[in-house]
């Protein structure tokens, strides 16, 4: 494909609550084998975008982690590859990035030593599959100089933690609110954009000079008028997962067959680090009713409605109901989890009860430590 | 120059003819194994876990689906800059063009293999077991017995060593004799078919002797070098070691991994099985599923019951369907209503709805009565069964089958269709 890919997977919201003080956003597992990020990048990789650089800054360790190798996603090629940008002290900067603008302004030596004419820009906590090589065809078809992806949300959905967008009838954006108090239509932007490479690196040396440091405030909102940005309307599965209520509801929504068939089993795949675990086991004392189970797990207990996450181990005479059980959990006998998100690495001891009530997702972040077993 | 102090020779070119249709368009190695394995992943995981790295793998027998699993064995971390995993086929020389014919003939037609990585010692393995061992452990006992060939053997009980090959030994272990399934047994420890050679020895071995018709590490090079006075050990190995070269114990091992705390753990930390997964997604049990005792593999959809089963990845079990004592491999679909009793279902098939399978008064197998045995129903890869058949027990399928295949739409119990595979 003519274009490079970067993945914008710095941030943190204080909407993850306790669930984000231990990773990046784009490291949150999700629906049982993934990382956040995993979908950004298989999309990248089954586009055959060969170079991709994430930029990354808050809490990268288990990021950097799951990053190690390229291989899972196919990108350990000769020609591209995948590069993990972290900020870094250089003679001319001494700064964290300010922003997202400000994070492909410290890396701006990428975008020019490359030589594909267009950059694909992404954020990591998108569940979705997409084709870019369509939106690049859109994109060159509208004549446009920036395309971003949109989708129209349900009329129910809270549309003011995104960027809302309004439209004319060719698809060109006339408006672009950042986060509104009141929103002006339920079409949003997924964060997800194609910009000429040159046009990137003229419009973010500008920024840069003017010390503007926000992508959508400082570049995409400010440029409206000037330049041609178009709408590109996703109708298919999209969903972020920056929020701890969006998070649940992505990973529940894996329950659903639908869901489930177009991630998992229509090509292209969704790509993600293997693990080398093996097969789950369901010893006598096992009840499990509309749940996701993921390798590595030994299950004891009652689960249902639920999402398990790899190598959970759920003892004797436990009741799980509508929780999400994140890697590597140990559930003592005899305990009983309701509307939880469970922290991953976390053991919870026998005979206890953790229930989010009043339509509440509680986060248990138990620090117990694990005796041998 | 390239040293490497011992490299291992997989011998996994066999065709495991008594696991009948399970092998009939793959070599054994390349069998499905607990839910996600192949039982070349044994041997493979071994040797990394015990500073091997360096490889070849044996193959004769359709070697395809071993070819494409192992690839450049990066699951094993076996993609070395030197060294790492090779794939050894037979191949045609200026003077002649001859299959392997025997275990050491095909060792001894990869010389130039091992010669290049200079080694002091050499490691030879069957594809065909299930363990865990650290062959680096062995290769000390080697050492400090300054041994020419150690053997790996196991302690098995006495009433039943008449079934193996047997070795006697003198009190340091140094090896004295060796019987072949003795009638009257006066010794315990069985022969593993795991051996590590000091190259030198080896290599003249194999010279001397390259002119055996069908050369054979248990029938010639051992006896030869015996004879020819060199130190051979016997090495005592006491863990879990199946042989699973007939479709009872294939079935039997795959069921020990389903008890609460089975003696072979696949869940230990430490000693991983490593093996080429391509299937990532978590599996989904549908609210009226009912799972006891099994263990189920990656991308699996379960809306069935399953009672004591070993369930392979991707397989999906239909709406009121019950499986039983079985092992289903990957990529199967069992149709809705359908029961499943003891049966083995390799990768790819299709049962129909409301189907019977493993039912009826049991007879033994007509045509195959040593493979197909202890009612087990046995059903080859990329075989197809149609809708409302009954299946009896000791049966074997391979291949599409069609209603017309099933008078009055049944397969009494020790029939066979075969239309598919190697003919046997």
């Amino acid at each position: 494909m003519r274009a490079i890919g970067i993945i914008l997977a710095g941030g943190n919201s204080s909407r993850m609550r306790e669930l984000s003080n231990k990773r990046a956003i784009a490291a949150m597992p999700v629906a049982g084998s993934y990382r956040g990020i995993d979908f950004v990048l298989s999309n990248m990789s089954n586009s055959h975008i060969q170079k991709v650089a994430v930029l990354t800054q808050y809490n990268s360790r288990s990021l950097n982690e799951h990053l190690s190798s390229s291989k899972w996603w196919d990108f350990g090629r000769k020609q591209g590859g995948l590069y993990v940008f972290n900020p870094t002290i250089t003679a001319d900067n001494g700064f964290w990035y300010r922003g997202t603008a400000d994070a492909i302004a410290q890396n701006l030596t990428f975008l020019r030593n490359s030589h594909e004419p267009y950059v694909v820009i992404a954020s990591g906590d998108g569940v979705y599959k997409l084709d870019y090589n369509k939106l690049l065809e859109y994109h060159i078809e509208k004549k446009a100089d920036i395309t971003i992806v949109t989708k129209t949300m349900e009329s129910d959905e809270d549309c003011t933690r995104f960027g809302v967008v309004q439209t004319d009838e060719d698809g060109r954006i006339t408006r672009f609110q950042e986060k509104p108090l009141v929103v002006a239509s339920n079409l949003i932007s997924t964060g997800v954009y194609v910009i000429r490479r040159r046009q990137l690196i003229e419009m973010i040396e500008k920024a840069l000079e003017e010390d503007r440091t926000d992508f959508v405030k400082d570049v995409l909102v400010r440029y409206i008028d000037l330049k041609r940005i178009y709408s590109y309307e996703m109708t298919d599965y999209w969903s972020n997962i920056a929020s701890v209520e969006s998070y649940y509801k992505t990973n529940m929504d894996f329950l659903r067959k639908d869901i489930r068939d177009y991630f998992f089993k229509q090509y292209p795949d969704v790509y993600s680090k293997i693990d080398d675990l093996p097969p789950a086991k369901y010893n006598p004392g096992a009840v499990v009713k509309n749940s996701l189970v993921s390798s590595g797990c030994i299950i004891n207990g009652v689960v249902e409605n639920s999402v398990l996450f790899k190598e959970v181990y759920v003892g004797n005479n436990c009741t799980i109901k509508n929780s999400i059980i994140l890697n590597d959990v140990h559930i003592g006998d005899n305990t009983y989890i309701e509307n939880c998100i469970v922290e991953s690495r976390d053991t919870i001891r026998a005979n206890t009860t953790h229930i989010g009530e009043n339509g509440e997702i509680k986060i248990v972040v138990e620090k117990n430590e694990r005796y041998g077993f | 120059m390239i040293k490497k102090e011992m490299i291992a020779m997989l011998l996994a070119g066999g065709q495991g003819s008594r696991l009948g249709v399970l092998t009939s368009s793959i070599a054994k190695p390349a069998v499905a194994f607990g839910g996600k394995y192949r039982i070349i992943d044994f041997p493979l995981s071994n040797c990394i876990n015990s500073g091997v790295d360096t490889v070849g793998v044996l193959t004769q027998y359709q070697p395809l689906r071993l070819n494409t699993h192992i690839g450049i064995g990066i699951p094993w971390d076996l993609d070395r800059n030197i060294g790492g995993v090779s794939i050894l086929p037979p191949y045609e020389k200026s003077t002649n063009a001859e299959w392997y014919t025997g275990t050491a003939n095909a060792i001894y037609q990869n010389l130039k293999y091992m010669e290049y990585y200079n080694p002091e010692y050499v490691l030879i393995l069957g594809g065909d077991h299930i363990y865990k061992m650290d062959y680096e452990v062995m290769l000390d006992f080697h050492k400090s017995n300054k041994a020419d060939i150690t053997i790996a053997t196991l302690p098995v009980p006495m009433e039943e060593a008449s079934r193996f090959g047997v070795v006697i030994t003198d009190e340091n272990k140094r090896i004295l004799e060796f019987e072949e399934k003795p009638p009257k047994p006066r010794s315990n420890l069985a022969s593993m078919g795991i051996y590590i050679f000091t190259w030198k020895v080896l290599r003249q071995a194999l010279i001397d002797l390259s002119e055996q018709p069908g050369c054979d590490f248990g029938k010639h090079i051992i006896p030869y070098c015996h004879g020819n006075g060199n130190r051979v050990f016997a090495y005592e190995y006491n863990g879990y070691w199946k042989d699973v070269g007939t479709l009872q114990s294939y079935w039997e091992s795959n069921m020990e991994l389903i008890d609460i705390v089975p003696e072979f753990n696949l869940y230990e930390e430490f000693w991983k099985i490593y093996t080429k997964s391509d299937v990532i997604p978590p599996q989904y049990i549908a609210e009226d599923a009912v799972i006891e005792r099994c263990i189920i593999g990656e991308g699996t959809e379960i809306y069935g019951k399953v009672y004591n089963s070993v369930i392979g990845a991707g397989v999906t079990i239909g709406k009121g369907a019950v499986v039983r004592d079985s092992i289903i491999m990957k990529n199967t679909e069992i149709g809705e209503n359908t029961t499943v009793n003891k049966a083995i279902i390799a990768e790819n098939c299709v049962i129909g709805f409301e189907c019977e399978l493993g039912v009826g008064e049991e007879a033994p197998n007509v045509k195959f009565p040593k493979i197909y045995t202890d009612g087990l129903v046995t059903i080859g890869e990329d075989s197809v069964v149609p809708n409302n058949v009954k299946i009896g027990k000791n049966t074997a399928i391979s291949g599409g089958t069609t209603l017309d295949d099933y008078p009055s739409g049944i397969l009494k119990s020790g029939e066979s269709i075969i239309k598919a595979g190697d003919l046997k």
